[in-house]
């Protein structure tokens, strides 16, 4: 059995599990935000449900509209906080939240070998560790509060082996982009995408976190990779535990297996209006950008951040740019400026917001214009997606995105540090 | 179970901030998220649609973001069907969840803009009676009929864990 097949099978009761079966399989942790998760609460009482079936297994992060742009945000997490004090599930509100695919693994609330739902689609970030994960609907997670159960169809597994280094400049974000380009938004639809090889092991788990993220723009149901070390290391440095490690086995079957060297692949830019749209940066050199966002639950852990700050260090952002960095975390913030990046930042003249999406999905906190253009180290450019219809998104690494602020144009993170 | 239709073309890979927009998302009303329905690539498509009318697409409709709210306002503006060459995976869970009907199939090639489709949902087949054209499906599986035949994925847990 493949790594997916195992933690599937162990959480439904079954010595084996095949591709396409359907399985009601036990979740060990359910998530929900100020968008998905009013829905679910809604469906869970229009149910007449009385009781959650395991407070401690439910997170309600509150990340999106946060701190709240509006009135009608603040209902909605006025619901959440209620639902949370009522069943005693966990709940971050503003001053502990962050964007919750970066705030859970940092809270060690992620084990390897568990099998996680999200009501968000980047919810399949925790296979980074090792775990199932995957994104769900509002009433999947309603069904889940009561039942602890999430029906699922076993998906097959495509296994995606990265030879070779990444070059300077190169990292997590353009391995996926780049595998995006390849196999195109549906390439991987419904399916496992499973990521090994010699270029993954040498990654650090930021850049993990980066990769399996992203496997939803592929359509995948989860993207995974296998625990070792790296893994080990950081789990025990949030948890107690670090739960199961599972690998797959030497004759798991997989539908495909898609081979990529890593050492030949530059920076790379997604150009509106699909993450798919991915070639290399210096493709995009003439292309003039109003804003600049680096953050998300893609690209806004420490390590995103002092990337972005080793190539504004001493320089200024473009006059005709705006710049808005988002850690994504509490802690994330703090360590930064612990560091002296938010000073590098600021000195260069970027913004610093506080943790939230905000800008990633045109909610708040760096909304475009008609016409305008962003490159932002976020994970979708679909049409309007950060603002109006007729706006544009590039999608990039941090280092290309902070080149690029202070160039003013699209550019190789090389053209400003030499 | 029989659906019959006026059709609304779409293309390939509509995304859920096609399907609604993300700054619509601090409600939850059906009604107000219905007037929003494909507002970005059809502006006023939920006041040209007349009730019952199908939405006609191609590969990977309903990619992107896990927000229940596209189907919901999909539904909640009139539409009784969607049919599409395929559809994104957590698209599909949340139509099957709040028992929004939907249709896999490439006959979707034969369907143009204003034809009227009839589709049977017990029995796979569909037919374009404006072209005269007939063409079938695969059916759910067993398990996604059991949640479809309870009306959506809460009625079916009210059956079996809420008692």
């Amino acid at each position: 059995m493949t790594i997916t097949e195992k933690i599937l099978a162990a959480h439904c009761g079954f010595d084996e599990v095949f591709p396409g079966q359907f399985i009601e399989a036990n979740v060990d942790l359910i998530l929900a935000n100020d968008i998905t998760g009013p829905l679910a609460i809604e469906e869970f009482e229009k149910a007449d449900a009385k009781k959650v079936f395991d407070p401690s297994k439910i997170v309600l992060v509150p990340d999106h509209f946060t701190p709240c742009k509006d009135i009608k945000s603040a209902e909605m997490v006025k619901v959440l906080r209620n639902f949370s004090k009522k069943h005693r599930t966990r709940f971050y509100d503003v001053g502990r939240v962050g964007i919750e695919h970066a705030l859970l693994p940092e809270e060690g609330l992620i084990l390897a070998g568990s099998l996680i739902i999200g009501a968000d689609s980047h919810s399949c970030t925790y296979g980074a560790v090792g775990a199932f994960s995957t994104g769900v609907g509002s009433t999947d997670v309603a069904f889940a509060f009561i039942t602890g159960k999430i029906w699922l169809k076993v998906p097959p597994s495509i296994k995606f082996i990265y030879t070779g280094r990444c070059s300077r400049f190169t990292g997590g974000k353009d391995i996926i982009l780049y595998t995006i380009g390849k196999i195109g938004v549906d390439g991987a639809r419904y399916k496992a995408m499973e990521f090994e090889g010699e270029a993954i092991e040498n990654l650090s788990m930021d850049d993990r976190f980066t990769i399996c993220n992203m496997a939803i723009e592929a359509g995948a149901k989860n993207g995974i990779i296998a625990p070792d070390t790296i893994t080990e290391e950081f789990l025990l440095s949030v948890s107690r535990g670090k739960g199961i490690f599972y690998k797959s086995d030497r004759d798991a079957k997989y539908e495909n297996i898609i081979e990529i060297d890593v050492s030949s692949i530059g920076p790379q830019v997604a150009a509106p209006h699909l993450p798919s749209n991915s070639r290399d940066v210096r493709e995009f050199s003439d292309v003039r950008i109003d804003q600049v966002v680096i953050g998300s639950c893609t690209n806004g852990r420490i390590s995103d951040l002092r990337k972005a700050a080793m190539i504004a260090k001493g320089k200024s952002v473009h006059s005709d740019v705006r710049v808005i960095i988002i850690p994504a975390t509490q802690k994330i913030y703090q360590q930064a400026l612990k560091e002296g990046l938010i000073h590098i930042f600021m000195d260069a003249g970027c913004v610093i917001s506080p943790p939230t999406c905000g800008p990633c999905l045109g909610g708040h906190m760096g909304v475009l214009a008609k016409g305008e253009v962003a490159i932002a180290t976020t994970n979708r450019n679909f049409i309007g997606r950060m603002g109006h219809p007729e706006s544009f998104v590039y999608l990039s690494n941090p280092e290309v995105a902070m080149a690029s602020a202070i160039k003013g144009r699209i550019s190789h993170p090389e053209e400003v540090l030499k | 179970m029989k659906i019959r239709g006026k059709a609304w073309k779409f293309g390939d890979h509509i995304n859920t901030d096609d399907i609604i927009a993300a700054r619509y998302l601090n409600t939850t009303d059906i009604s107000e998220l219905s007037l929003h329905c494909m507002e970005t690539i059809s502006p006023g498509f939920s006041k040209k649609i007349a009730k019952g009318d199908i939405i006609v697409a191609g590969e990977n409709f309903g990619c992107g973001s896990s927000r229940e709210h596209a189907p919901i306002a999909i539904k909640g503006c009139g539409i009784s069907l969607v049919i599409a060459k395929s559809f994104a995976r957590i698209f599909f869970r949340n139509a099957i969840n709040i028992g929004l009907p939907i249709v896999e199939t490439n006959f979707v090639g034969r369907i143009f803009q204003d034809d009227i489709v009839e589709v049977d949902l017990d029995k796979g087949t569909i037919v374009n009676i404006t072209r005269n054209q007939t063409g079938d499906f695969i059916k759910y599986p067993e398990f996604l009929q059991m949640i479809i035949k309870s009306g959506g994925l809460m009625q079916w847990a009210k059956e079996k864990y809420i008692k």
